[in-house]
């Protein structure tokens, strides 16, 4: 039996009919065909299907789609518009923050949120705010030094002259 | 892993709830952040009738000193508790508990009231509350902690009673939360926190039983004037710790020991 799903995903105002045990990294994957945000453990440990929920990275997999009613969803999909990419997606790539890349959107949302609030983190506060976030392949090391990246290209992004 | 079905409603009010649970009848359950209860229901370990959601329940979303008590409504999340200048003033030890509670995205979902609905053995609050002697708010009474918890996942809460706020006595003084875990994430194998009153030191423990304990036998020692390495020794007494996966009882016996005489050097 389906109720109403009002949500806005990655700009686009939606409206679906939803079963209530629909979790919501489902609705994306399934009902909106954006399946960049992955199921990794389906546990709610791995954080591979984080996306921003009005700003704030939260599992999807562990929420429930009609929980999402009347939010604003981003996911990697959103981050960037259409054809480019955002400075973490830029990041991850130039300093091979990833090695088989099943965790990677889940990596890029939870770092824009951390960035979102932190324009400087450092490299305690970027372990902190990436918690709840597993790779399995590269360490750590390298998702560190891209999200620090990110950070730069980011504020100087920022300070750059409009135009400029 | 898919949860078996179940109906939904969502409730914009502490009243709609309580009648939306009256209506749906024994099986039904709230979900709040439902962090702790998704993952059971995609498990299908919990298969309610009915969930009734109250993140809609704005009014129970708030932290409010009054005299020397710090009230803090059911529905305020972890991330909230993290930030909240009047906890961080109030009930350091709070916020310090809030900031260990899973990873940033549970933080963002999680909230006060679902911990103490839930009362999981290794959840941090109930240690807290427990030790300090907080009252539990619900929409028709006022329950004392001690009395509130009592087994595993199991409260004194009627099937369609709703948690509405907790009141903490406000501690500025020196505090220190310990929880021992193997990832940062986990929950406690065993925490142990500690808060100096002007009345002497209170001590709670998490994980060492089915419900959060005061080791009372620790703040007893500590007021006759016993070292902390001392009082610390009596941290396992009377205590019958569970033995799982992660940890033996006797290791957390040890560990109740080792993290009390911890927690009393850092906070003091």
């Amino acid at each position: 039996m389906g109720q109403t799903l009002r949500v806005t995903v990655n700009g686009e105002a939606r409206s679906d009919e939803v079963e209530p045990r629909l979790l919501l990294v489902h609705y994306l994957r399934e009902t909106c065909g954006l399946t960049g945000t992955h199921v990794g453990c389906d546990t709610s440990q791995c954080g591979a299907c984080t996306v921003l929920l009005d700003g704030a990275a939260v599992k999807s997999c562990n929420m429930l789609a009609l929980q999402a009613d009347g939010a604003e969803i981003t996911t990697i999909e959103g981050l960037a518009p259409e054809g480019g990419l955002h400075p973490l997606q830029t990041a991850f790539w130039e300093n091979h923050g990833l090695q088989c890349g099943y965790c990677t959107p889940g990596f890029i949302m939870a770092a824009a949120a951390l960035l979102a609030e932190n324009h400087d983190p450092s490299d305690e506060e970027i372990g902190r705010g990436l918690e709840g976030n597993l790779c399995r392949c590269t360490g750590y090391v390298n998702i560190r030094k891209a999200v620090k990246a990110a950070a730069l290209a980011m504020r100087e992004g920022a300070a750059a002259p409009i135009g400029g | 892993m898919i949860p078996a079905a179940f109906q939904y409603s969502k409730a914009g009010s502490v009243k709609e709830a309580v009648a939306q649970l009256r209506e749906a009848g024994p099986e039904a359950k709230v979900i709040a952040g439902g962090q702790s209860l998704i993952p059971l229901l995609r498990l299908r370990l919990s298969q309610p009738s009915h969930l009734v959601d109250v993140n809609g329940v704005r009014e129970l979303d708030y932290v409010h000193p009054e005299g020397d008590l710090l009230r803090v409504g059911a529905m305020t999340r972890h991330s909230t508790l993290v930030r909240s200048e009047l906890v961080q003033r109030h009930l350091p030890l709070l916020a310090e508990m809030a900031a260990q509670v899973g990873d940033p995205q549970i933080r963002a979902r999680g909230t006060l009231g679902g911990v103490f609905a839930h009362a999981d053995a290794a959840g941090d609050y109930p240690t807290l509350a427990v030790m300090l002697d907080a009252t539990i708010v619900t929409d028709r009474r006022r329950v004392a902690a001690r009395d509130f918890f009592q087994h595993l996942f199991t409260t004194a809460l009627a099937d369609d009673e709703l948690v509405c706020e907790v009141v903490f006595p406000m501690a500025p003084g020196p505090h220190r939360y310990i929880k021992f875990r193997r990832r940062l994430y986990d929950w406690a194998i065993v925490g142990a926190a500690v808060q100096k009153l002007d009345s002497g030191w209170r001590v709670g423990l998490t994980h060492v039983g089915p419900t959060a304990v005061r080791a009372a036998a620790v703040e007893s020692r500590l007021q006759a004037g016993a070292s902390f390495t001392e009082a610390a020794g009596a941290a396992a007494d009377g205590l019958e710790p569970p033995s799982d996966a992660r940890a033996s009882a006797d290791y957390r016996r040890h560990l109740a020991q080792v993290l009390t005489r911890r927690a009393l050097e850092q906070a003091a």
